[in-house]
This record gives structure tokens, sequence and C-alpha cells, in this order.
């Protein structure tokens, strides 16, 4: 690898956002041509709309990571704020709970962020599960409103956990690498940044893999999907497109080894579970969403729906891609 | 003037932006085909529903409607020239009294002048935005309308009756609240309503009101669980004695 190097970005994350490029050329080129043969129709529209939507996600992540890690955790803190405004709007929560929502918002994310921002791991891997979990109720229950309480406390609590708390592990794999090289010890207060380039290439090489997973095992449910995982909660989910979507994912992931610090095998059997997280936390929100009688977390996203539509594999398998990373390599 | 314009479009993508105000008509097109004055009436449950309303309007609708705002709120100090200067706000008294004290019995009878003054600003060619409510509900239930709007529509026949409903709006600036907290509001532009001639005051409120509870049950989030009591979530209206803004 040659010395270039750009924020957080060097040669070899280039060669994988160069690589996602080409694919995006490629997935433009042939729904132009899909929409020469076939005319405009709603699918070809959404495909056009979503592939336009996949390049502007596209260049954000490049333009963030080449700026650093301050940049790329205040994207994703947006991001969480954005994806909690889609969760609390579809939760059972009302006017009693406007206190609780305003700490929710406004006060509890800043907070996490800024002590992933520290690289304060044991404050941030703590504050939202022990102090954030037990404070909110607290403060809801003083709000004096009982009725329905334990599902309005569960709503949020879980809005926290996934739209804040899960999502964070992304941006928190740019300073595992510090850990990875210099030891926990050090690791805890290491001034932002310091993951340097690999954090970036751990980082992307998780998008890669979930989203790639996501588009994967969306391509063949199309062409082959035929059985129904859970027909009650996603006609769209088939035991086909789940198969080959997750292995031909994994074998990505395998095939990105030579840019993350791990062995082919490693790499594999990373993207793997990474991947059927993913698919777990697409379940999990299609669930949700039917639950509450909607199609879209929202219309943010051109195509694709709301922040959450896009963004409910990442937030299932970031947490679980980074511990492992964290328990196997520091 | 052209400064002020924009400025005041950015506000009103600004605003948008903050209730995260998705703008449709009933049919749920996103396309509005709205005439070039009317009176525009809504649900009320936030401080911010004149702003999202005014600020979902297209441009050339935007700078000739006219919200009409209570005296006793926003009439004096900052906000009366935030009202008056930004929003081109009609400020009305209301009830009768400009003395909340005053205030104990809601008739639902507009005080003396008011209906003439906005009858006023529809001859000069202006929209108005009002509320037949008279004051913010809770969010998830549409109050009795006063009398205001079915007079209004009797002195111009010509100029169409515009439904508003807000949805979730009531969510983000919950009354008694003073810190807004994001939630994605839907602003629903309903079909034109006209008076019979023979209309009653009773039919063609009732009637215009439950245009709003349709569409409001429709896409209002999810019923909040923590209202104590609440059923169908439509209130027995006239006789109803309601509480005033805190």
């Amino acid at each position: 690898m040659s010395g270039w190097e750009l924020g957080l970005l060097d040669a070899s994350s280039l060669k994988l956002l160069g690589g996602v490029v080409v694919v995006l050329v490629l997935a433009t080129v042939i729904a132009w041509l899909l929409g020469r043969r076939l005319g405009t129709t709603g699918t070809i529209v959404n495909l056009k709309q979503r592939i336009n939507a996949w390049w502007l996600m596209v260049a954000l992540i490049g333009a963030v990571l080449a700026a650093g890690e301050t940049v790329t955790i205040v994207l994703f803190l947006l991001l969480s704020l954005l994806a909690l405004r889609e969760f609390i709007t579809i939760s059972p929560t009302g006017r009693g709970d406007h206190k609780v929502l305003v700490w929710l918002v406004f006060i509890i994310p800043a907070v996490h962020y800024w002590f992933l921002w520290e690289h304060w791991y044991g404050m941030f891997s703590v504050f939202i599960p022990v102090y954030a979990f037990l404070f909110l109720p607290a403060r809801n229950a003083l709000a004096g409103q009982t009725t329905g309480f334990l599902q309005r406390t569960a709503a949020i609590q879980w809005a926290l956990m996934v739209c804040v708390y899960a999502l964070s592990y992304a941006p928190a794999l740019l300073q595992l690498p510090v850990a990875m090289e210099a030891g926990r010890d050090a690791a805890e207060g290491s001034a932002p940044g310091t993951g340097g380039a690999t954090g970036a290439q751990l980082l992307l090489f998780l998008l890669i893999v979930v989203q790639g997973s996501d588009v994967l095992q969306y391509v063949w449910g199309k062409t082959l999907g035929k059985h129904p995982i859970a027909p009650s909660v996603s006609p769209n989910k088939t035991w086909e497109g789940f198969i080959g979507g997750v292995l031909s994912a994994t074998a990505l992931g395998a095939a990105l080894w030579w840019v993350t610090p791990f062995t082919p095998l490693m790499a594999a059997l990373l993207a793997f579970i990474s991947c059927v997280m993913g698919f777990a936390g697409g379940l999990v929100m299609s669930a949700i969403k039917r639950d509450r009688g909607i199609k879209d977390f929202g219309s943010t996203i051109p195509g694709h729906g709301g922040i959450m539509d896009r963004l409910d594999s990442l937030c299932f398998a970031a947490p679980v891609f980074f511990h492992a990373v964290r328990f196997f390599y520091t | 003037m052209n400064v002020g314009r924009a400025s005041r479009r950015s506000l009103a993508k600004l605003i948008s932006a903050f209730a995260g105000a998705r703008v449709v008509t009933a049919a749920g097109e996103s396309v509005l085909d709205l005439p070039g004055q009317a009176i525009y009436y809504a649900n009320h449950s936030s401080h911010l529903d004149f702003l999202t309303i005014w600020a979902a309007l297209p441009a050339e609708l935007q700078q000739r409607a006219r919200p009409v705002a209570a005296q006793d709120y926003w009439g004096a100090g900052v906000r009366k020239a935030f009202a008056e200067q930004i929003f081109n706000a009609y400020l009305v008294e209301r009830h009768g009294s400009s003395s909340r004290r005053q205030r104990t019995s809601d008739s639902g009878v507009s005080p003396k002048g008011q209906v003439e003054g906005m009858a006023e600003v529809l001859a000069a060619g202006d929209s108005l935005i009002i509320f037949p409510e008279g004051t913010r509900g809770d969010g998830d239930t549409i109050a009795a309308f006063h009398g205001g709007l079915y007079k209004l529509a009797r002195l111009h026949p010509e100029v169409p009756v515009v439904p508003v409903t807000l949805a979730n709006l009531g969510r983000i600036l919950p009354k008694g609240e003073v810190i807004p907290v994001p939630h994605l509001s839907t602003v629903i532009f309903g079909e034109p309503l006209h008076l019979d001639p023979d209309e009653d005051r009773q039919t063609f409120l009732a009637r215009a009101r439950e245009v709003l509870v349709e569409s409001l049950a429709k896409h209002q989030g999810p019923q909040s669980t923590d209202t104590p009591g609440q059923d169908d979530g439509v209130p027995d209206s006239h006789s109803q004695a309601r509480q005033d803004d805190l």
C-alpha cells in the first residue's frame, strides 16, 4: 500500500470505495437499460431512486471519513437523531411523556456520543444500558401518567437502544484499532482519530458487507424467492433470499480480507455473523412496522423510505461485529 | 423585498424540516392544487400549527395567507413583531374579552367585530388560516367548532373553505410544554368545501369538523396510551366545556 492518506482514508479504503463506485456505475447503467426496455414502471422508478440515494450515501460516508473521526461521529449522531425522530413518531407515547422525550432526544444521545468521541469505552458501553435505562423510567414515573406505562417506557428504551446505542457501534469501530495495536488500557481515553486508516477500513468492511447483504438478499429474493421465512412479518423475506444473500455477502466479506486485519477465514466468519445479525435487524424492524400499520419509517431517503429502513440491519450488526472483533483481536 | 422573500422561504423550509412535515392532499398526492384564495381551517394542538401551515403553502399562496392569531398571546412585544412582521398575522380578540379570568364560560360566540375584521381580510383578496376550535386541544381529539368559520363562509361564499389536518404536531409541542421534540408530522390539505345556500350553522360546522376528524384518525400516528378514559377519540360535541390555554 502506498503512503496516500486523506483523513482516515488510505489507499486500501480508496480501493474499497472505488469498488463500490464501479458497482454503482454498473447498477446505474443496468437500471437505465431496464428503463429503456420495460418503460418507466413503478419498480424501475423506485430502483433508480434507490441507486441515486446510494450514490449520495456513498459520497457522504467517503466525505466524512476523509474529514476525520470527529466529523464521522457527528454524522452518526445526526443519523441517530433522525432515526430517533422516526421511532418516537410511531411509538405509543403521548403528552405525558414529553419531558422524558426531551431527555431522550436532546441530552442522552449527545452525552453518549461525547463519551464515544473521547474513546472512553468504559463509559460509552454502559452509559445507556445502565444510567439512561434506569433514569428514563424514573423520570417518567415522576411525570405521573400510569396508563400504558410499561409499553411507553419499553418503547422509549427500545428507541434509545436501537437508534442511538446500537447504531453508535458503527463509528465506534474507528477507535478499535488502538485497542488492537496498543491494548485495551492504552485505548481508553486515546485521542480522536488515533484509530487511523485501519478504523476506517473496519467501518467500510462492515458497511459494505451488511448493506451488500441487504442488496444481495433483495436480488436473490426477487429472482429465486419462493418460500417466505416469516410470512406474517414480511412476505418479501424468503429462505432463498436469506441463504443466497447471506452466503454471497459472506463470500464478499472473505474476498475483502486483504483490507482488514483478519485472515480470510476470520473475515468470512465475521461477515457471516454480521449478515445474519443484519437479517435479524431487518426482520425485527419489519415486525415493528407491521405492528404499527406502516410500510416505511419515513420518507427521508427517496426510494428507501426512512433512515431506519436503511439502517435497520446495521443497527443489529454493528454491536456484535464490534464486540466480536474486540474479543478476538484485543 | 427579494431578500425578505428569500429569507421567508428559507424560514419556511426550516420550519418544515424541523416539523418533519410531509405535505399531502387528501388523496395522498404530494402535488397540491390549491385555490388562489381560501379560508384554511385546521385542528389546533400546538403553537407550531399556524407556522407549519404557513410553511407548507406554495410561495405564491403563502404571501397572501394571513394566520389568525389571538391578540392576548401574540399581541405584544416580541411575539407581536414576530407574528405581524414575518407571518403577516391578523390578530383578533378571543371570546369577547382580552382578560383570561372573564373567560370562564365558553359560549362559542365570537366577540363583536372579530368576524367583520376577518371578512375584510378576505374582501382585500387575502387568504385566512383559522383554528375554529378556538384553542389548542390535546392533539388526539377535535373540539366543537366556533361559529366564525360559518359566518365567514356565509359572508364570502365565493371563497373556498379548505380543510387542513395537522397530524402529530401536538406531539412535537403539546400544550403547556416549552421545548419542542421532533416527530414526523403530516399536513393534509383536503378537498375545498362550499357552504350550501340553505345550509344552517350547525350542519356546516359539523360537516367541516367531520372532515378533520376522519383525516386525523387516518393520519395521526398511534393513539397515545397515556390519556386515561380515552375512547373513540371523538369528543361530545357542542355541549363540551373546555379549558382554555394554560
